[in-house]
């Protein structure tokens, strides 16, 4: 019962303190909007509603407050902390997920919005049950039909792949020779490894096309030391995509990896050595199973985002990369196909819950390990 | 003292070289004074000038800062809240849940949450504009604020909180002058890092922006697939020396700090010792 109550108080206060968020929105947006092209009469006009929707909320809060006992002041706030960022994320994170699979149930139609059935509340519980009976998986089965989609998954998959065995070949020298390198120079080289990751991720891509192009920098240097006597073609090249990959994601796969390896006692590998191992059987049999926490670890941060990469297939990628990011983008905004785009990213979430439980799991054994 | 060994040195020359080589070629390639970008035709700011005129990419930069400014801050005061409850708030109903929706933004590709607010605000009817790429750019970023502070909350000894309710603080008054200054930097760097996700971000801006608003990073993006331009050289140049200031300066402020606290504790021992 007290429980109820406390919660009912939270609920009105919460309700008054959105009523009065929201009235400041519109007040905003009216003063913003073409509102000031009014004139003086209809900005005084708003500006009275808003003053007193104001002062309503404000006074809700007020009485409510004022004429709570102080033991039940202290479940009011806890309940205000946990429901604010709960609703935020359940109307802004799960709602838009659950609209999503109801339109990859829908079917394309040729109208605003762009899809059918849309649920009509003033039919009543026809309206509601007539809803329910047109949605299908049709959508789904066409995914598994037209072989651009599985196929896509595939090269998605494959891409991925690559890219995070190559950025783990790339990153852990890098890492190990941070972890190696004298005390004094760690933390430099460690914000040298982090400066990167606060440049924009745009850029960084785009930084490459000068380099790869047919008349770049790259060929440039390598025919002027005679290497090579016709251009090279990278760009629009599965190869430029895991160039991109790699050096973008690379901080991420560093990062993981130096830490468990700055961890590593270094009287381990002497032991080691003294034991009669030489450098790199103690490697072997020292450093690679104490570092392998991190190394999972580095490779599942690369792996996920790149599965529904976007950015650097449309930009480095030719028109033969298939990737699922970029099919459902032009899915959405080339051809307008509402549901089927819903479709797309509905399994594209399917695939990535996997490597996202493992990577989950690696990160509690992780904590347990640490303490 | 240790030294670099000599492969310790060559991968780290190696990793360091092609970290940073892209961006160095591409900050000279922007004094280029040739059109043809990757053809050296003699020093030239040209490329600044005509960026410093060109009204849309102005208007795309104040939208992107209106933005970023907008969402860090409301992103911020959010993940703080939910880092406390999730790791203060001791169980309540649908805790689960709760810990799930501020964990699975992380991993989420881009495109699935983009198009997914875009479903929304279509459902709802908001108009598309400044305040959707807000609201988007809110969600997202304040689970990164949140896991970063609640990193910080648990390394934190919660007896000092406790000696201040015991001492006759409200809980607020304990919040204010134990647990915000202690939490302080993690605060700060969350609000950093949503800052900057937010003007980095082109797919979730893209599919919730509508043609009332563009941000910088939608600017850069319609242009650079036509190809290699100079003014985004100039304007990539702009940014990498701001991202730079701003990260060498933050981390001499941090370590500053680090110094002073090191001192003020060591002080504090001596008079004990005393």
């Amino acid at each position: 019962m007290r429980s109820i109550t406390n919660f009912a108080t939270t609920l009105v206060i919460g309700a008054a303190a959105i009523y009065g968020v929201l009235s400041t929105y519109w007040f905003l947006s009216t003063l913003s909007g073409p509102g000031f092209a009014l004139g003086f009469a209809s900005v005084a006009g708003s500006l009275t509603k808003f003053a007193l929707q104001a002062a309503i909320s404000v006074a809700v809060i007020y009485l409510v407050w004022k004429f709570l006992s102080e033991d039940r002041k202290e479940p009011v706030v806890k309940n205000l902390l946990i429901g604010t960022p709960y609703l935020w994320l359940l109307a802004l994170f799960l709602v838009p997920f659950v609209i999503v699979l109801k339109i990859s149930l829908s079917d394309t139609a040729l109208a605003i919005p762009p899809y059918t059935p849309t649920l009509d509340l003033a039919a009543g519980w026809k309206g509601i049950t007539d809803f329910f009976s047109e949605l299908d998986f049709e959508n789904f089965v066409w995914l598994t039909e037209d072989d651009l989609y599985w196929k896509a998954y595939l090269s998605s998959l494959k891409i991925a792949l690559t890219s995070t065995i190559l950025t783990l070949l790339v990153g852990f020298p890098i890492a190990y020779g941070m972890a190696r390198a004298p005390t004094e120079w760690r933390a430099t080289l460690l914000m040298l490894v982090i400066l990167p990751f606060w440049t924009s991720f745009l850029i960084r891509v785009y930084s490459w096309m000068g380099i790869l192009s047919q008349e770049g920098y790259l060929n440039q240097l390598l025919m002027s030391l005679g290497l090579i006597s016709e251009p090279l073609i990278i760009l629009n090249t599965n190869v430029a995509v895991y160039i991109g990959i790699v050096y973008t994601y690379l901080p991420f796969m560093i990062l993981p990896i130096y830490s468990a390896l700055e961890k590593l006692d270094g009287s381990l590998l002497e032991a080691a050595e003294d034991l009669g191992c030489s450098r790199l059987s103690a490697f072997w049999l020292v450093t690679a199973p104490l570092s392998k926490q991190g190394v999972i670890a580095g490779s599942f941060l690369v792996f996920i985002p790149t599965l529904g990469e976007f950015v650097i297939p449309s930009l480095l990628g030719g028109s033969k990369t298939l990737m699922i990011g970029k099919v459902l983008w032009e899915e959405f905004f080339s051809n307008r196909d509402w549901p089927v785009a819903s479709a797309v990213a509905v399994v594209l979430l399917l695939i990535l819950v996997i490597p996202i439980i493992l990577f989950q799991r690696n990160e509690q054994k992780q904590r347990e390990i640490d303490g | 003292m240790r030294r670099f060994s000599w492969f310790n040195a060559t991968s780290l020359t190696l990793g360091f070289a092609f970290l940073y080589l892209p961006m160095v070629i591409l900050v000279i390639y922007s004094f280029n004074a040739s059109k043809l970008v990757t053809v050296w035709a003699g020093f030239s700011t040209k490329w600044y000038g005509e960026l410093l005129q060109n009204d849309a990419f102005l208007d795309a930069a104040w939208v992107t800062v209106k933005v970023a400014v907008m969402s860090s801050t409301l992103a911020t005061v959010l993940g703080t809240i939910a880092a406390i409850v999730m790791i203060r708030a001791g169980r309540f109903y649908g805790r689960t849940l709760f810990s799930g929706m501020i964990y699975a933004p992380l991993v989420m590709p881009e495109v699935i949450t983009g198009l997914s607010l875009l479903l929304l605000f279509i459902g709802i009817g908001l108009d598309r504009g400044v305040l959707t790429i807000v609201l988007a750019h809110t969600t997202f970023s304040m689970c990164y604020v949140s896991v970063v502070v609640s990193s910080r909350l648990v390394s934190f000894d919660q007896s000092l909180e406790e000696a201040a309710l015991d001492l006759g603080c409200s809980p607020f008054q304990a919040f204010r002058l134990v647990t915000l200054p202690i939490i302080a930097p993690a605060v700060i760097s969350g609000w950093l890092l949503a800052f900057t996700l937010s003007l980095d971000d082109l797919v979730i801006a893209s599919f919730t922006a509508g043609p009332s608003a563009t941000t910088l990073p939608m600017k850069i993006w319609s242009s650079v697939r036509l190809g290699v331009s100079p003014e985004i050289n100039a304007l990539s140049t702009l940014m990498i020396a701001v991202v730079t200031l701003g990260v060498i300066s933050a981390s001499i402020i941090s370590k500053r700090g680090a110094v002073k606290q090191q001192r003020e504790e060591q002080a504090a021992e001596r008079a004990e010792a005393e």
